[in-house]
């Protein structure tokens, strides 16, 4: 599969989520109306609502996710980020693209993610850690891979993945809560409104780690191997990325600053729950990247190429 | 049998213009890429007086290779053409790397910040100019394939499109094999 073809296949695949989120909502709305209005007044709330936090995720999408792993601009007088700035701009130079924008998250667990909505809107945020423990070489392989994964439209796919899952699993703390509220203070005259909530809480609740899953194991896992290969392919240097990738393996304690909704985003698994050991399991099937091993040896085969 | 004579007709005149945009558009991302490698080597032309200027007082008794590093870059900076600024690039970068070497041997420089500044922001312009290259070489490569395959040579040889040079890697020092001094006075 070429470039293109992985970029067309984004762009359906980011329709059809945002295709699906719309639905879920206005299916929402729906049993409102079905319960006390007859009129189609709560669905067409539902699909304002929808659009607008289709919008704002695909706006303002890129800056959550930065704030809410507490990423920093980097501070460009520090040799040690100077650095990462340099090895960013080399990495831009050698893909074609625009210079994204440079983030720093004071993380002692080495990892790093690219979001953003297009290549000209893009940034790459990386933790201290990955500064402290990777050589330029091996540093150089990271923003490559970050790199392929602005070019081939990933990081559009996953930001609009991340807000909209994180937007169901906030529908269904509303719902749990006031579900529990209502039912406590009067149980006859909130019947139907009750059982609305619970209908709510049980698709959203049940839907929202089930959604993720399925999103993260079929978006992230075949899109980490393909970025390593481009990546490879930019830096021409396999090698360093897999020495990278030991690196930040062997350092298996979790990212704190990832979490449940951003999880996929990450260049390993933020939970840091060891892959290289649980190769071959089923707990592998539904991991949100691929095993460390699997890639690394991936990458080792490629180097006879260049 | 008229409409199918029409259809052949439209169909060659759509193949026409949809090769000469093609090249048309490689050519020009062709330049582009070429700019790039400029952009970077004018950044490492400024950046070269300034680390010889820092470094010029601890490393008196290695004047010849300061002055080599300079003689480079004013030559480089001075040629024109794709071959032989490639080479004189090349005869540059062998001169900075010699220079590097050499720092390692002053601790006063190596724990100068501001040389390791410097240091780094070179190191990172010789990587710019080495992805530059590569990226310059892989579209020219791509343009030139198309140019010379058939069909579109046909086109191109119409319009006049001539094939680009790339920017070769070949340093003097790599060519040659290894001398190894087996006298063992």
């Amino acid at each position: 599969m070429n470039i293109y073809e992985q970029i067309a296949k984004n762009r359906r695949f980011t329709w059809l989520v945002v295709a699906l989120f719309v639905s879920l909502f206005a299916f929402i709305g729906y049993l409102f109306d079905m319960y006390y209005t007859g009129i189609p007044f709560f669905s067409l709330i539902a699909l304002g609502a929808a659009g607008f936090s289709g919008f704002m995720s695909f706006q303002y999408g890129d800056r959550m996710i930065l704030a809410s792993s507490r990423a920093v601009p980097l501070d460009p007088e520090d040799l040690q980020q100077r650095q990462w700035q340099n090895v960013i701009e080399e990495m831009s130079i050698a893909s074609g693209l625009p210079v994204p924008k440079t983030y720093i998250i004071d993380d002692q667990d080495p990892n790093a993610f690219a979001t953003g909505r297009d290549p000209a809107n893009s940034s790459i945020a990386v933790t201290k850690g990955l500064l402290d423990k990777l050589n330029r070489e091996e540093q150089q392989a990271v923003a490559a891979h970050e790199m392929s994964h602005i070019r081939n439209y990933d990081i559009r796919l996953m930001l609009i993945i991340s807000v909209l899952v994180g937007a169901i699993a906030l529908i269904a703390d509303w719902s749990s809560r006031s579900l529990f509220r209502s039912r406590r203070r009067d149980s006859r005259s909130g019947g139907s409104a009750a059982f609305i909530l619970l209908a709510i809480w049980l698709v959203t609740a049940v839907l929202a780690p089930v959604i993720s899953h399925i999103l993260a194991m079929f978006v992230s896992r075949r899109r980490e191997y393909l970025a390593d290969a481009s990546g490879a392919e930019i830096t021409r240097n396999p090698l360093a990325l897999a020495s990278a990738l030991e690196k930040i393996d062997m350092a298996a304690t979790p990212t704190s600053s990832g979490n449940q909704g951003n999880a996929h985003l990450w260049i390993s698994d933020p939970k840091g729950s060891s892959m290289g050991l649980r190769q071959g399991r089923i707990a592998d099937l539904f991991a949100t990247h691929p095993p460390i091993a699997g890639r690394i040896a991936a990458l080792k085969e490629m180097a006879y190429r260049y | 049998m008229g409409w199918i004579f029409l259809a052949i007709v439209v169909g060659i005149g759509l193949w026409l213009i949809g090769s000469y945009n093609r090249l048309v558009a490689l050519k020009n991302e062709t330049i582009n890429g070429w700019k790039q490698i400029d952009v970077q080597l004018k950044r490492r032309y400024d950046l070269i007086p300034n680390l010889v200027e820092t470094v010029k007082g601890v490393m008196k008794f290695e004047q010849d290779t300061l002055t080599k590093v300079i003689e480079a870059r004013n030559k480089a900076i001075s040629v024109q053409g794709v071959a032989d600024k490639a080479m004189q690039e090349n005869i540059l970068s062998g001169a900075l790397r010699q220079l590097f070497a050499l720092v390692e041997n002053y601790p006063q420089l190596k724990s100068n910040e501001n040389v390791s500044k410097l240091q780094e922001e070179l190191v990172s312009t010789e990587n710019r100019v080495g992805f530059a290259r590569q990226f310059y070489n892989d579209i020219a490569t791509k343009f030139n394939i198309v140019l010379q395959s058939f069909p579109t040579n046909v086109i191109a040889g119409m319009f006049n499109f001539k094939g680009v040079e790339l920017f070769e890697v070949a340093d003097e020092a790599q060519k040659q094999a290894p001398k190894v001094d087996l006298n063992l006075k």
